[in-house]
C-alpha cells in the first residue's frame, strides 16, 4: 500500500510539469495583447507600454518565458498578475473559499445522493421511487445557473432567509445555499448511480445468503448491498471533487463567492499566464490526489481489490 | 435631459420622517438634503486592476476609490463644473503658462502637510518612464514630458514644472491648451505625500491621501472600507459615517443584494434587469446620461474607405443607414440617448445642431443614394464584405453590433457581417497595430468633462487613442484654435466648428451617449449620480 502511495504520487512530478506547460502554452497561443488591453482602450504612451511588456516576459520567446516561470517556481515565486499581486497571494485566498464551497458540495450531493439512492433501489418501481427520478432529472435537465438565480430569488429576495450573497468571508454557513446549487445536478448523478447500482446487487447470492442466515434487513442492506454497490459511486465522487473545485464559475458567480472559478476566468479573460498556469497547476494536483483517495478506498469497500 | 427619477414626494416624506424621529441625527451638513449622518453606505464595486496610485489608476473600479481618498486642485460637481478644492488660483495670460496657487494649512492623513512639491513630485513620478504609470499620458503637454517618457530614460523631472515656495508652483505646457484646468480634478493629477516615493508599491496597498474619506481596509476581491476624513476640509465634505465598498462579480448578484436591502447604491442595473428595474425599484432608480459614447469606427487605411471622396460618401451612407432609436429602443429598452454629436450633453459648451449633424439621422433612401453615389467613383463589388468587429466579453456588444449590421444589410443592400473577437486584447491589439480588415466597435468614456477630451485624443493627428489613423490639417488647426482660445465659451464655439468637419469626414460614426441606470435601497437617502456616471458617494445619507 506504502509504496502504491508513493509511486502515485512520484507519477505526480511529470503530470504536473506537462500540464502547466500546456496551460502556459495555450494562454500563450491565445491571440491578443494583454498589455494593450490594460489601457482599456485609452492611449497609452509606448514607453509604458514597452517597460510593462518587458516587466511581465511578454517580449521573449515562449521557452524562455516558461523556463524562467518554471525557475521561479522551485523558489515558489509563483509570478505577479498585471494588479501587481503575488499569484501566491491570490492563491491563498481563492483556494480555501472554494475549497469550503466544495466539500459542503460534496457532502451535499454524497449523502442525500446516497440515503435517497438506496431507498429508492430498495423500493424499485414504488412511488418514492419514482418521484426521484423525475425530481433528479428535472434538476439534471435545468441549468445550473437558472436553478442559482431562482434559488437566490426565491431563498434571498423574496423568503429572505439568507442574504442573496455570501461576505467576503464566506463562512461555512453562508455557503450552503451556493452549495446546493452548486452540489444539486451531481447529487441527481449520485442517486442514479446508487439506485442503480443497489438493484442490481440485491439479488446477488451474497444478500441471499446473508438474508437466510437470519440477519436484520438493516445490515444485510448497509454492509452487504449498500457497501458492494458504493464503488462507481466513489468513483464518480472523486472525479467530481476536483470538477467542483475548477466548474464552479457560474455557481461563484451567481452568489458572489470569492474563489477560483472567478480567478480562473478574470485570469483567461486578462492573459494573464502566471495566474491560470498556477490555479490550473492546483487543480491538477486535487485531481490526482482525489484519484489516489479513491483508489485507496476502493481496497477498503472491497476486499478482493489488493494494491502490491 | 433627464435626470434623477427621485420625486418630490420622497424628499418630502424623508424630510417628515426626520422631524417625526428624535433619532435623525443629521449633525453633519450635507450637500444634497438632509438625512443620517451617522449611516454608512454600502456601494457596489469591482476590485481596483492596480495599486492605488494617482498615475496607474485608469479604470472606474479604482477610480472611484481614489477620486474620495484623495482631493487635487479641482474636483468637479455632479454637473461636471468645476470646483476649488485645493487651489487656491490657477492663473494664466496665454493658455500655456500657468502659476497655480493653492490654499495653506492641508494635510494627507498621515498629518504631512500638502505642499506645491506634493503636486509636482507625483506628476513627475506619473510621467516617468521607469514607473511604466498607465495614466502617464495625462502629462505629455506639460514641457520636458518626452523626454522623461522615454524607453529608458533616466530623466525624471520635466522642465515644465517649478516649484516657486511651498504654495505656489508653474506649469509650462508645450503648446497653449486653454482646458488644461478642466483636466486637474481627473485622478492622475493627485498629490502624493513623500512616504508615496520610497515603496510605491506598498503605497498603493495602502495609500495615503487627503479626500474626503480614508481608506482603512482593502480586502481584495472582497471589499475596500472607507471611514471619514476628519482632517478633510473642502467642499466635498461627507454626508455619512463612511462606505463600504462591496467588490461584486456581476451587475445581477449585485442586483439581487439591492433588491433585499444588503446593498445601498448600484451604479449599473445588469442587462437582464433593464426591462423591470423602473417598475422594480421605482423612485429609487436612475436613468440618465453621462459623459461617454458608442461609436463605430471605420478606419481609413480600407480599401473602399480612405478618407477621400468615396470614403467619405461610404461612411455616410452608413451612418444614415443606421436607425438607432430602433436600436436603443429594442436592444436596450431605452437605456441610450441617440447621439447627436461626437462628445456628450452633458458636457459645458455641448450643442445638439451643430451643422452638418443630421448625418447621424436615419434616412434609408439619403443612405442608398450616397452609398450609389460612391459606387460610380469606384464600384463595391457584390462580393466584397462590410466587417464590424466586436469583442465578445464584454457584456451587450454582440446584440447592438448584430443590430447594426442587419439594418445596413437590409438598407444598403450589401454584404454586412458581424465579427467577433474572442477577448478585448485582442481586438485591441488588432486595432493598435492597424491590421484590421473592417470597422470595429469602439467608445470613449470622458477622463475630465470637456468637449476637447472626446475630440484631442481620439481624432487628433497621431493622437493616442486615433484608432482609425485620422488625419486632417483643418481639423488639428481648429483644434489648436480652441484650445489657445482663453473663453471657455469661445473654446466650446471653436471646437463645435472642428465637429463640422468630422461630420464630413466621419473618422467614427456615432452611435449613442452612454446613459447611467442605477438604483438604490429603502436606507438611503441623496443619491444623485454624477455627469461621468459615478455616484456622488460624499452627498449620501442614512434614512
Amino acid at each position: 500500500m506504502l509504496s502504491f502511495t508513493l509511486k502515485r504520487i512520484v507519477q505526480l512530478i511529470p503530470v504536473f510539469i506537462g500540464a502547466t506547460l500546456l496551460v502556459y502554452f495555450l494562454v500563450f497561443a491565445t491571440p491578443g495583447n494583454p498589455i494593450a488591453a490594460l489601457s482599456g482602450g485609452k492611449p497609452m504612451s509606448p514607453a509604458t507600454e514597452a517597460a510593462l511588456t518587458a516587466q511581465y516576459n511578454l517580449d521573449k520567446p515562449f521557452w524562455v518565458q516558461y523556463g524562467l516561470y518554471l525557475k521561479n517556481l522551485v523558489t515558489l515565486d509563483l509570478g505577479t498578475s498585471f494588479s501587481g499581486q503575488e499569484v501566491r497571494d491570490l492563491l491563498a485566498r481563492a483556494f480555501p473559499v472554494t475549497a469550503r464551497l466544495a466539500i459542503l458540495a460534496l457532502l451535499i450531493e454524497s449523502v442525500f445522493g446516497i440515503i435517497f439512492g438506496v431507498i429508492a433501489g430498495m423500493r424499485k418501481g414504488k412511488l418514492f421511487d419514482s418521484t426521484v427520478l423525475i425530481a433528479s432529472l428535472l434538476v439534471i435537465a435545468v441549468p445550473t445557473f437558472v436553478l442559482g438565480f431562482l434559488l437566490q430569488y426565491v431563498v434571498g429576495v423574496k423568503l429572505e432567509w439568507a442574504k442573496p450573497t455570501v461576505s467576503g468571508s464566506a463562512t461555512w454557513g453562508e455557503l450552503i445555499l451556493p452549495a446546493l446549487v452548486l452540489g444539486l445536478v451531481s447529487l441527481a448523478y449520485v442517486l442514479r448511480l446508487t439506485r442503480t447500482s443497489i438493484i442490481e446487487n440485491k439479488t446477488a447470492d451474497y444478500v441471499r445468503t446473508a438474508t437466510a442466515k437470519g440477519l436484520s434487513r438493516n445490515r444485510v442492506v448497509t454492509v452487504h448491498i449498500l457497501r458492494n454497490s458504493l464503488i462507481p459511486v466513489v468513483t464518480y465522487l472523486g472525479a467530481d471533487l476536483g470538477a467542483l473545485m475548477g466548474g464552479a464559475i457560474v455557481t461563484e458567480g451567481i452568489f458572489n463567492v470569492p474563489g477560483v472559478g472567478h480567478l480562473l476566468y478574470q485570469a483567461i479573460q486578462k492573459g494573464e499566464t502566471p495566474t491560470v498556469v498556477a490555479v490550473v497547476g492546483v487543480l491538477v494536483i486535487v485531481f490526482v490526489i482525489a484519484n489516489l483517495i479513491v483508489d485507496m478506498l476502493y481496497a477498503l469497500l472491497d476486499p478482493r481489490i489488493r494494491y502490491a | 435631459m433627464r435626470y434623477s427619477h427621485a420625486s418630490k414626494a420622497v424628499v418630502l416624506s424623508a424630510a417628515l420622517a426626520l422631524t417625526l424621529s428624535a433619532c435623525g441625527g443629521g449633525s453633519n451638513e450635507t450637500a444634497g438634503g438632509e438625512g443620517d449622518g451617522s449611516y454608512v453606505v454600502t456601494a457596489n464595486t469591482t476590485e481596483p486592476q492596480n495599486g492605488l496610485l494617482p498615475a496607474n489608476t485608469n479604470e472606474v473600479g479604482g477610480g472611484r476609490v481614489m477620486d474620495l481618498i484623495f482631493t487635487g486642485l479641482v474636483s468637479y460637481d455632479a454637473k461636471g463644473a468645476p470646483v476649488n478644492e485645493l487651489a487656491e488660483s490657477i492663473e494664466t495670460e496665454d493658455s500655456q503658462n500657468y502659476t497655480i496657487k493653492l490654499k495653506a494649512g492641508h494635510t494627507f492623513s498621515d498629518g504631512s502637510p500638502v505642499t506645491a512639491a506634493s503636486f509636482v513630485d507625483a506628476w513627475n513620478f506619473g510621467a516617468a518612464a521607469k514607473n511604466a504609470q498607465l495614466n502617464s499620458y495625462f502629462f505629455e503637454s506639460i514641457k520636458g514630458f518626452d523626454e522623461v517618457n522615454k524607453e529608458g530614460s533616466k530623466k525624471e523631472e520635466m522642465e515644465g514644472l517649478k516649484v516657486v515656495d511651498d504654495t505656489t508652483f508653474t506649469v509650462e505646457l508645450s503648446q497653449p491648451e486653454s482646458d488644461f484646468p478642466l483636466r486637474l480634478g481627473y485622478t492622475a493629477f493627485m498629490p502624493l505625500p513623500e512616504a508615496a516615493f520610497e515603496d510605491p508599491k506598498a503605497f498603493g496597498e495602502k495609500p495615503i491621501g487627503n479626500g474626503p474619506y480614508t481608506l482603512t481596509e482593502w480586502n481584495h476581491d472582497v471589499n475596500l472600507k472607507l471611514d471619514v476624513n476628519e482632517s478633510y476640509d473642502g467642499p466635498r465634505k461627507a454626508a455619512n459615517a463612511g462606505i463600504d465598498f462591496k467588490v461584486y462579480q456581476s451587475t445581477d448578484s449585485a442586483y439581487s443584494d439591492l433588491q433585499s436591502n444588503n446593498l445601498d447604491v448600484l451604479d449599473q442595473i445588469p442587462p437582464s434587469q433593464l426591462a423591470s428595474y423602473e417598475s422594480d425599484l421605482g423612485d429609487r432608480s436612475v436613468n440618465s446620461p453621462y459623459a461617454g459614447n458608442a461609436t463605430i469606427t471605420i478606419p481609413g487605411y480600407l480599401d473602399h474607405f480612405k478618407q477621400d471622396e468615396e470614403g467619405n460618401l461610404r461612411r455616410a451612407a452608413i451612418s444614415r443607414a443606421i436607425d438607432r432609436q430602433l436600436i436603443i429602443d429594442k436592444v436596450y429598452q431605452g437605456g441610450k440617448v441617440k447621439a447627436d454629436d461626437f462628445t456628450a450633453p452633458v458636457l459645458e459648451g455641448y450643442s445638439a445642431d451643430v451643422p452638418g449633424s443630421e448625418v447621424l439621422d436615419f434616412d434609408g433612401a439619403e443612405a442608398k443614394k450616397l452609398w450609389e453615389q460612391a459606387d460610380e467613383i469606384s464600384k463595391w463589388e457584390s462580393g466584397d464584405e462590410f466587417s464590424v468587429g466586436y469583442n465578445v466579453d464584454g457584456a451587450g456588444n454582440k446584440e447592438y453590433v448584430e443590430a447594426v449590421v442587419n439594418q445596413l444589410k437590409s438598407n444598403l443592400g450589401i454584404n454586412a457581417v458581424a465579427q467577433p473577437f474572442s477577448s478585448f486584447k485582442e481586438l485591441r491589439e488588432k486595432v493598435t497595430s492597424y491590421k484590421m480588415t473592417g470597422a470595429f466597435r469602439t467608445g470613449w468614456q470622458a477622463d475630465y468633462p470637456s468637449l476637447y477630451n472626446f475630440l484631442g485624443p481620439l481624432f487628433g493627428t497621431g493622437a493616442g487613442s486615433n484608432d482609425g489613423k485620422y488625419s486632417s490639417k483643418e481639423f488639428d488647426d481648429k483644434l489648436a484654435e480652441g484650445l489657445s482660445a482663453t473663453d471657455p465659451a469661445e473654446g466650446a464655439k471653436i471646437f463645435n466648428e472642428a465637429q463640422e468637419i468630422l461630420f464630413k469626414d466621419l473618422p467614427a460614426i456615432p452611435l449613442w451617449y452612454q446613459a447611467v441606470q442605477g438604483g438604490w435601497s429603502e436606507n438611503v437617502d441623496n443619491v444623485e449620480f454624477g455627469w461621468n456616471g459615478v455616484p456622488m458617494y460624499q452627498q449620501i445619507t442614512g434614512k
